[in-house]
């Protein structure tokens, strides 16, 4: 009806659209071009292809259609959210069988950007745990596609940015939980080579890890925390019912200055203080381990009104951490600030034909934009491109189509199979415009 | 546990508060008009875990004869019923509604003229059967006219009006009548329109309206979405947590 600002969650690049939301998702995708869940990717990749364009908005389509009890799955409408599933169906031995950072993103988002999690190194992706879905294709037909129904369909939305058609409905597989615990354990490490080995170690005996590192303190050196956890068992839980928490909306957007190199310096050091040399172990609140954003609705806006993005890529396993480090080296002599670096590894490649893992290390660094952004993301994106790496489009919003080409040579496979779902090239985002050479 | 009658069920903030009658316990018939809807409702309700699978009726709130055979219908799936809410209605702005006459006509019928057959038709069941809730969706709207929302307002003060006139009335009989004034809440209703300030999603304010029914409070402003607040006092999230949990709070 009226045109509204429109961002992903790094409120950076903003355009003017037209969302336009409702419990029926059928009907409303009929004559847009791109379904927008709950807009958490960080740049531009739910955002229209042009400023006006009409987009659907799937999040009020959130209705359960079916749960088996016995095996856990699941089929929903695509507007179903990952906070509503897991307080739905943990209190009952169930939760998402992969989950990334947020709980506030949609099914149909989720599909899209095929994410992976802290159990990508023993769990894979979401693509895996998918058993069918229903997409508007660009034609305007509804088709059921799924690993063994059109598969080449199934695998190009996995991970496909929304740009094969519109998810209306996601079947999946929820993970049997024993309790609604995790048994968590943090430890810290002095360095970036050991924070590599142990992540990796740990990865053998853990379902779920991760790393945070401090890339401003301690000389950097690259200290940080390990993450790890797993599901308790009943027994060693005390039984305590879970209680979610109370969410806070972060207030406003605060001015550019507030976060700064020096009070972000100060704030990584306190964490790592605060932590103490020892490792601690302690039953851990699912969304302490899984969200520990989650609870401050609206942070996005402590980067300020110019916005942040989050540059995340993987790098192939080398010996070593030279190359780990040219990222931060690179970030330093143009003289950005990696806010808060995130390190995970990650397990096998899935099927999707545009799906962001791949073996090796992911990263993911977040930048306040300003003018030198553009030749920060340039400059890691030729090391990422020269070391057989890719990026990830669901935090992307700077990445040149080059670069983009140079990384990830499936674009040319993805793209066949678009036009065959979609000779007149329908199906498309401010992104797919930007990188993969669509027509806004 | 209650047994309640929601028509508008199947959509934004009653679908929240169906949602949430049905987590505590509650039982559920959802009236109308489109089958299909219903059942999709009924099943999403079912697994989610009620306790009871959820009864459907079809009713059109625009057909006032269709009214008592569906309080019947619903009465006896649900071996009768305490509690009517009634979430469904028309909106459009008012320039939508000056430039389209028909618009307009429904908006008034159903807002107010519809609502109010429904719950007289409400009314005399609950009365008969010794009383009970009958929880109505008014707005803020209807406190204030606002320029975008004038005729929308009107039908909401006039319901208002209604539904605070039948509480007086009847009170002493057993019957609670709530009217809940919700702000700037994002369905489908809203989608499109600029969003002021403290707008919400349903789920934020169906804790509010479910609490407004337990209680009986005439009436209940629910847009009360502080800045330092997501979730009403009360909802979920307050409840006291074991000692060991990371999120107790004190008693």
């Amino acid at each position: 009806m009226t045109a509204q600002a429109l961002s992903g969650w790094g409120r950076y690049p903003v355009v003017t659209a037209d969302e336009r939301c409702s419990e029926d998702l059928p009907a409303i995708t009929r004559d847009v071009v791109l379904t927008r869940g709950l807009g958490r990717s960080y740049g531009d990749a739910s955002l229209p292809a042009r400023a006006g364009l009409p987009i659907a908005g799937s999040r009020l389509a959130d209705r359960v259609i079916a749960f088996d009890r016995q095996t856990g799955v699941l089929s929903a409408e695509a507007g179903l959210t990952l906070h509503d599933l897991n307080r739905t169906f943990l209190p009952h031995g169930w939760f998402a069988p992969v989950t990334p950072g947020t709980s506030f993103v949609t099914l149909g988002g989720a599909v899209a950007s095929d994410v992976h999690g802290k159990n990508h190194h023993s769990a894979g992706t979401l693509g895996r745990h998918l058993r069918r879905l229903r997409l508007r294709v660009g034609t305007g037909d509804v088709v059921e596609v799924s690993p063994e129904i059109e598969t080449d369909l199934f695998l190009a939305t996995v991970g496909g940015m929304g740009l094969t058609g519109h998810v209306l409905e996601v079947e999946l597989t929820l993970k049997r939980v024993p309790s609604p615990w995790i048994q968590g354990e943090t430890e810290t490490v002095p360095d970036l080579d050991t924070l590599i080995a142990r992540l990796l170690e740990d990865g053998r005996t853990w379902p779920y890890t991760l790393a945070w590192m401090d890339a401003l303190g301690a000389g950097g050196r690259g200290r940080g925390i390990l993450f790890r956890g797993r599901w308790a068992e009943p027994g060693e839980t005390d039984g305590a019912p879970l209680v979610w928490p109370r969410e806070i909306t972060f207030p406003m957007v605060l001015p550019n200055w507030a976060l700064n190199p020096f009070g972000m310096r100060l704030f990584n050091q306190a964490v790592v203080t605060r932590h103490g040399r020892r490792v601690r172990r302690e039953q851990t609140h699912p969304q302490t381990f899984f969200y520990p954003l989650d609870s401050l609705l609206l942070w996005n806006r402590a980067y300020g009104s110019r916005g942040f993005t989050q540059y995340q890529c993987v790098l192939p396993r080398r010996e070593g951490s030279a190359l780990y480090r040219s990222l931060f080296t690179t970030m330093q002599k143009l003289g950005a600030t990696p806010y808060v670096v995130v390190i995970k590894d990650f397990g096998a490649q899935g099927p999707g034909k545009l799906s962001f893992p791949m073996p090796g290390l992911t990263f993911s660094v977040d930048l306040p934009i300003d003018s030198g952004t553009q030749r920060v993301v340039d400059a890691l994106n030729d090391i990422v491109a020269a070391e057989g790496g890719r990026i990830y489009l669901t935090k992307d919003a700077f990445t040149r189509p080059e670069h983009y080409r140079a990384m990830d040579p499936r674009v040319d496979e993805f793209n066949a199979i678009r036009r065959r779902w979609d000779p007149e090239g329908r199906i498309r985002s401010a992104l797919s415009v930007r990188l993969l050479g669509d027509a806004a | 546990m209650k047994k309640v009658v929601v028509v508008g069920g199947t959509k934004g903030i009653g679908r929240a508060v169906v949602r949430r009658l049905v987590s505590r316990g509650d039982q559920v018939a959802l009236l109308g008009r489109n089958a299909e809807d219903l059942a999709a409702s009924a099943a999403d309700l079912a697994a989610r875990g009620a306790s009871t699978a959820p009864a459907t009726v079809l009713m059109d709130l625009d057909q006032p004869e269709s009214f008592d055979p569906a309080l019947e219908q619903a009465a006896q799936a649900l071996g009768g019923f305490d509690t009517v809410v009634v979430t469904a209605g028309a909106f459009g702005t008012q320039d939508a509604l000056e430039a389209d006459a028909a618009a307009r006509d429904r908006v008034l019928t159903i807002n107010f003229t519809r609502t109010i057959q429904f719950c007289e038709a409400a009314r005399v069941r609950l009365l008969a059967a010794g009383g009970g809730t009958l929880c109505v969706l008014g707005s803020v709207a209807g406190d204030r006219a606002r320029k975008p929302v004038v005729l929308y307002g009107a039908t909401k003060a006039g319901v208002a009006y209604y539904v605070n006139g039948l509480d007086a009335r009847y009170r002493a009989a057993g019957l609670k009548a709530v009217l809940v004034k919700p702000g700037f809440v994002r369905t489908g209703m809203t989608t499109g329109l600029p969003e002021p300030p403290f707008a919400a999603d349903a789920d934020a304010v169906a804790p509010a309206i479910v609490r407004a029914i337990d209680r009986g409070t005439p009436p209940c402003w629910c847009r009360c979405r502080r800045w330092w607040r997501a979730r009403p006092r009360g909802s979920l999230g307050s409840h006291p947590a074991s000692p060991r949990s990371r999120w107790s709070l004190p008693p």
